[in-house]
């Protein structure tokens, strides 16, 4: 309880506004910078913290307690403005009434649950991956990345078969909204209505299913383990965070192998490493590259006192390219290297809880396509594609080369 | 941390339930056949396995010296919690309640004087610590807040033990509760004893910045928490697919271990939350730590995750 005196330090501070077009194009350069500037750095445009490096981001995800995501996972505070939703059970809530809510989605998302989709997702993955590679030529995103994870994953929460073209902008929507008041923030808001109108009817008990995801949170609420009105929001919860990221994932990995074919090589030469090759890609070119926190007293972080209600800015992906966590060759994809541990998928209680359902979709179409065809390249130039929270691509242009 | 009372997985019946506040039951407990509880002390807590993955803690506010009650204090939540909702509406006089414990993380250490701090239903560890402190002539003092009288469990008969010590305070009271004078001049003979909400917890802490270490003592939530591994001392795994065995030593994970020798495997939250190190068990048993696979998969043990849960016996041959 007793304060030490710390030690002075002056907290470094940049000008770079990372919601700006050019670092959300190309990230790296000014991840180096943040890392280099300190363990704590002051965003001067947003007035507030940021941290880089691994070690901290890790910890202060961590640390729930401390850096709380009750009031928002984005840079809105939630005890100053209104959300432009009814908050997440999950994102945006801390234990403990976060672990009620989180233990029925394991329960839900439970690796047992996991297993049993293997072999319906295993047909479809190797149906996409044959056409593939008899086709040659394709993009990475329209044509695979967009186009698998929407055969599966609907299906697996129990979703009306029409109107899941909404599940792609809904999920652009809140992730974008997670950023400042910048153009893409505002264009996503401005055509959202009819999309959460699709979401929220999506998202009732006579919408779903038997048997799937979303009919497996209402019947929690009839046990009693849930409330009924919690329920639509944890079905939401699945929709926001499990398709957009799944398809990030997705083309994200094809173009870190399309664009490093010596590491396709090894795929092909052992297609069981396909699990560690999307870890090596998630750390690599992370999907989600960053969430908010807000802190719930004064904290000392590394020689910084961030002070209570402070907007803590946490950098995933340039923490999953740290040269002080993974070494010298960080910013080297290799997919032999022990990638576990990166915080792609966040860590601590707010972990993805999807985590399981993502990584069985990534491994069984890499792994259909890794059997199939033995050199991927690019042939064009991939087009970024903009998020406040994601790094992605709106198009990898690749060439396969059957095997 | 007290670890010197045997936790017990037990079946109890409501033997009373009753109104004690505004949303707030009091639910009694007692052993079906008129046994004795396991013993216990102030501050310690129940978990209430109210379905298969619902528990919830609540402290024991009875009187530690009776062994055939346990009472409890649940409060209606119904904007944010399964539990309570369930126990509200399922808990009735003469059910059959699963009970784990009881356990303390909130241990009453003794002190010359003591000043204690309760916001709403964290006034519930708090009740047998003034009976005991009390009972041994110690000197203290509760400053209980809630949202109104009618609201605050308890307040009649902790006002009834030594009407002088006990000052409430809620919007139907003129005084409001005033930390910064309670918590102004540290005092070397007294502990701060505190539960309530999140906001109370900050706030006291922060007042008690200059106090010596360890005179303030809160209860929070933690995470789940496992006891001593079933087996003492290192063990072999045997990796069947690649035909290596190795000896995990005490103290190192298999999934640590398996990485030191070179072996590639997948692994992210390494806390046993996020399932990603799930690995089949050919043969042997394993002493599963995590905190995903239910009772029915672990009962199974053909699957551990390898990251926390370690072997129950000499020897695990795993599907690596």
């Amino acid at each position: 309880m007793t304060s030490q005196a710390a030690p002075v330090v002056t907290t470094p501070s940049l000008p770079d506004d990372p919601f700006s077009t050019e670092i959300l194009t190309d990230p790296y350069e000014f991840h180096q910078r943040l890392r280099e500037a300190g363990p704590v750095v002051r965003l001067a445009h947003y007035d507030l913290y940021a941290m880089g490096r691994f070690d901290e981001v890790h910890a202060s995800l961590r640390d729930w307690e401390t850096f709380i995501s009750g009031r928002g996972a984005g840079l809105a505070d939630f005890a100053r403005e209104t959300p432009w939703r009814p908050p997440s059970l999950l994102l945006e809530a801390d234990p403990p009434n976060h672990t009620v809510t989180r233990n029925v989605m394991n329960g839900i998302v439970s690796p047992r649950a996991v297993r049993a989709l293997r072999e319906g997702f295993s047909v479809l993955a190797e149906e996409i991956a044959e056409r593939m590679v008899e086709r040659g030529e394709f993009d990475a995103v329209a044509d695979l990345a967009e186009v698998y994870p929407l055969q599966v994953f609907p299906d697996a929460v129990g979703l009306p078969a029409t109107g899941r073209e909404n599940l792609l902008p809904y999920g652009a929507l809140a992730f974008n909204a997670f950023g400042p008041d910048n153009e893409l923030r505002r264009a996503a808001l401005a055509g959202a209505a009819a999309v959460q109108e699709w979401i929220a009817a999506s998202c009732q008990r006579e919408a779903l299913a038997p048997g799937g995801f979303g009919a497996q949170i209402w019947a929690a609420a009839d046990r009693g383990d849930l409330l009924p009105e919690q329920a639509p929001l944890l079905v939401r919860s699945l929709l926001s965070a499990g398709v957009d990221t799944t398809v990030y994932g997705i083309a994200n990995t094809l173009y870190s192998l399309a664009s490093n074919p010596d590491q396709w090589d090894v795929l092909h030469a052992d297609p069981k490493l396909a699990r560690f090759a999307f870890d090596e890609a998630l750390r690599w070119e992370s999907p989600v590259q960053t969430f908010f926190r807000t802190t719930s007293r004064e904290v000392d972080v590394a020689g910084t006192v961030i002070p209570e209600g402070s907007k803590v800015l946490l950098f995933l992906g340039s923490a999953n390219r740290d040269p002080r966590h993974w070494g010298e060759d960080a910013n080297r994809l290799d997919i032999r290297r022990k990638a576990s541990g990166h915080v792609a998928f966040g860590m601590g209680v707010h972990q993805c809880v999807g985590q399981p359902l993502a990584r069985l979709e990534v491994e069984l179409v890499l792994t259909a396509l890794a059997r199939r065809a033995r050199r991927i390249e690019l042939t064009g130039t991939p087009v970024p594609k903009l998020n406040n929270t994601l790094k992605g691509w709106s198009s990898v242009p690749v060439r396969v080369e059957a095997a | 941390m007290d670890h010197t009372q045997a936790e017990a997985d037990l079946t109890l019946k409501v033997s009373r339930r009753v109104s004690a506040a505004d949303r707030v039951a009091v639910i009694e407990l007692r052993d079906p056949f008129g046994g004795d509880l396991p013993a216990w002390t102030p501050g310690a807590h129940i978990d209430l396995v109210l379905g298969p993955r619902l528990v919830r803690q609540y402290s024991l506010c009875g009187d530690p010296s009776n062994r055939s009650v346990w009472r409890i204090a649940v409060l209606r939540e119904p904007d944010s919690r399964g539990g309570s909702e369930q126990l509200h509406t399922a808990a009735y006089e003469n059910d059959l309640i699963s009970v784990r414990g009881p356990r303390n993380h909130f241990l009453l250490d003794s002190a010359p004087r003591y000043l204690f701090i309760a916001g709403g239903i964290g006034i519930t560890p708090i009740i047998p610590m003034i009976t005991t402190v009390a009972a041994a002539g110690a000197e203290w003092e509760l400053h209980y807040c809630g949202r109104s009288l009618a609201s605050m469990a308890f307040h009649e008969e902790l006002k009834s033990i030594s009407p002088d010590r006990v000052e409430l305070y809620s919007r139907d009271q003129p005084a409001s509760i005033d930390l910064d004078g309670l918590l102004a001049n540290p005092r070397p003979d007294t502990l701060v004893y505190c539960c309530g909400p999140e906001s109370l917890l900050r706030a006291v802490e922060q007042r008690c910045a200059g106090w010596p270490e360890g005179a303030l003592r809160t209860e929070r939530f933690a995470p789940k928490e496992q006891g001593e591994p079933v087996r003492q001392g290192a063990f072999e795994v045997e990796l069947a697919q690649s035909g290596v065995t190795l000896t995990v030593p005490e103290g190192t994970s298999i999934l640590d271990a398996l990485e030191a020798a070179g072996v590639q495997v997948l692994s992210s939250c390494q806390e046993g939350t996020c399932g990603t190190c799930e690995t089949a068990v050919l043969s042997g048993e394993a002493d599963h730590r995590d905190s995903l696979l239910t009772d029915a998969e672990r009962a199974a043990n053909n699957t551990m995750l390898i990251c926390v849960s370690r072997a129950a016996g000499p020897r695990l041959v795993l599907d690596l």
